[in-house]
């Protein structure tokens, strides 16, 4: 047990005693990492807050259903019935007056609602649907259409389903993009690693002749490709951090200019944890699959 | 051919070049596999040896190459911190066991040095303090005077001498018959693959020829 920590230890050291022995080589070795990590990081941010801002609008996931202008109070009252049985939801009857009185009171329409000669407002049922899958929705306002005295249907899910769809496309390019990156940082990893074992060519040889295990020869190689991807994933949290926060103000502005408050969602401890972990992890297994491949030929 | 060697003894491996003295040498040391036969040592095989056994019979053996193998980007304390890095020896306690190393064979203050600032017979030195750092029952040499001095080599030969008087076994492979004259001991003389023992200076114990 004390060995083994000690082995582990030695091995740890050795390999911050090679990343920070070649400076220059492990802060460009870090940079590409960085980039290479920071492309699907940034994208699945935006994703996220695309998401975000979809998720937020409750506006988007209401059915109104118009009835027609001859429709009466019987009608009011089956489609009342029927709503209750299909229990979609929760809704709110807006009835034709009330709607006119609340048209009213919005800026510039008093003045042209009062040169109408009768109200053409219809009698309306505000639909809040439990279940705000568009599929669901789109079948919703398919019932709704179905039912007498029905004018119009409307459903916002045009741009939901538009949004919904882009951004399904847009998290399949973050993953292509991740794939793509993570197997960029897997042969980085590997070509650093194959350059340290031919640099020490003469050092493993030795090693092995005096009774070194593989696992102690590829121990401290496999803990430098492991730091090495971590601290390349920290450096993308550092670069996506810095661009959410320069991003920020000018989001929130922009969502000012229509109408509403959205604040741009940075990396979280969890994210910075989670993308230093897979950096590790992916660094490892470029270390691991070098070392396989390279150690071989030293006999 | 067949031969032992009992613990504790000093015996040299000779013939002249080409004899087989360094694959002798490769097979004890598991760096060449038998195609046929047996090599016990301490009851282990190498001959059916698995290749992950490997590593730790060569960590009981004390190898000396005839080429040294020394690391010319390290120190002289270092290359004899290798080994004990190797078999996980606790890190306080290594250098003060790699210093008693460089002791024992007349190195004390070099330790700071670089191997390229050792004269040849230093360099065999350290090599031989690299190999008995982690205290081997058995020491192996390969030509271990080869390109020395008359004196160098003297010197090498009572470290040599020195490690088997407290109980270590030493095989030497040389073609130096000087060392031989000096020394007497046991001569195992290799010839075409052939073995014979020429001279029994001291008493040959078991040996199946």
């Amino acid at each position: 047990m004390t060995t083994w920590l000690v082995q582990h230890l030695t091995a740890m050291r050795d390999a911050l005693r090679r990343l920070f022995g070649a400076p220059l080589n492990t802060l460009l070795s870090l940079v590409v990492i960085g980039v290479a990590l920071t492309l699907p990081t940034a994208g699945w941010l935006a994703i996220e807050n695309l998401r975000a801002v979809a998720g937020d609008n409750p506006g988007v996931q209401q059915i109104s259903i118009f009835l027609t202008l001859d429709a009466g109070q019987p009608e009011i009252a089956e489609i009342e019935s029927r709503l209750q049985q299909a229990r979609p939801g929760s809704w709110r009857y807006v009835a034709r007056d009330e709607a006119l009185k609340d048209l009213r009171k919005s800026a510039g329409m008093t003045e042209i609602i009062g040169s109408l000669p009768k109200n053409p407002l219809p009698d309306a049922f505000i639909v809040t649907p439990g279940d705000v899958q568009p599929e669901s929705l789109e079948l919703l306002a398919k019932t709704f259409a179905s039912w007498p005295k029905i004018a119009h249907v409307q459903l916002d899910s045009a741009w939901v389903k538009r949004l919904d769809a882009l951004l399904r496309l847009g998290k399949l390019i973050v993953v292509l993009l991740a794939v793509l990156f993570a197997g960029a940082l897997v042969a980085i990893t590997f070509n650093t690693i194959r350059l340290q074992i031919l640099a020490q060519a003469a050092e493993i040889e030795v090693a092995k002749l005096i009774g070194a295990t593989n696992s102690y020869i590829q121990r401290p190689l496999h803990y430098f490709g492991m730091l090495q991807g971590a601290l390349g994933g920290l450096c993308a949290a550092l670069l996506v951090s810095t661009g959410s926060h320069f991003l920020t103000p000018p989001v929130a502005e922009l969502a000012q200019l229509y109408g509403g408050s959205f604040t741009l969602q940075g990396l979280s401890t969890t994210d910075i944890v989670a993308l230093t972990a897979i950096g590790g992890g992916l660094g490892w297994l470029g270390a691991k699959i070098s070392a396989l491949i390279h150690l071989r030929r030293i006999s | 051919m067949s031969f032992e060697i009992t613990a504790g003894e000093m015996v040299f491996l000779t013939g002249h070049s080409g004899a087989g003295k360094s694959t002798l040498f490769k097979l004890l040391a598991a760096i060449e596999r038998p195609t046929s036969g047996t090599i016990v040592i301490n009851g282990q095989n190498l001959a059916a040896l698995r290749r992950n056994a490997i590593p730790y019979l060569r960590r009981k053996l004390g190898l000396i190459f005839q080429d040294r193998k020394l690391l010319f980007d390290r120190t002289v304390l270092d290359n004899v911190l290798l080994p004990l890095s190797i078999v996980g020896h606790p890190v306080k306690d290594a250098p003060r066991r790699a210093q008693a190393a460089l002791a024992k064979v007349g190195l004390p203050n070099r330790a700071k040095a670089f191997p390229i600032t050792l004269s040849g017979g230093e360099q065999q030195r350290l090599a031989i303090a690299r190999a008995v750092v982690n205290r081997p029952a058995v020491i192996l040499a390969d030509e271990p005077t080869a390109n020395l001095d008359a004196a160098s080599a003297i010197e090498i030969l009572e470290i040599f001498r020195a490690f088997q008087q407290v109980g270590v076994t030493v095989v030497i492979a040389t073609h130096d018959p000087l060392l031989m004259a000096r020394l007497n001991p046991r001569i195992l003389r290799l010839d075409q693959g052939q073995m014979s023992e020429p001279l029994c200076a001291p008493a040959a114990n078991g040996i199946a020829s």
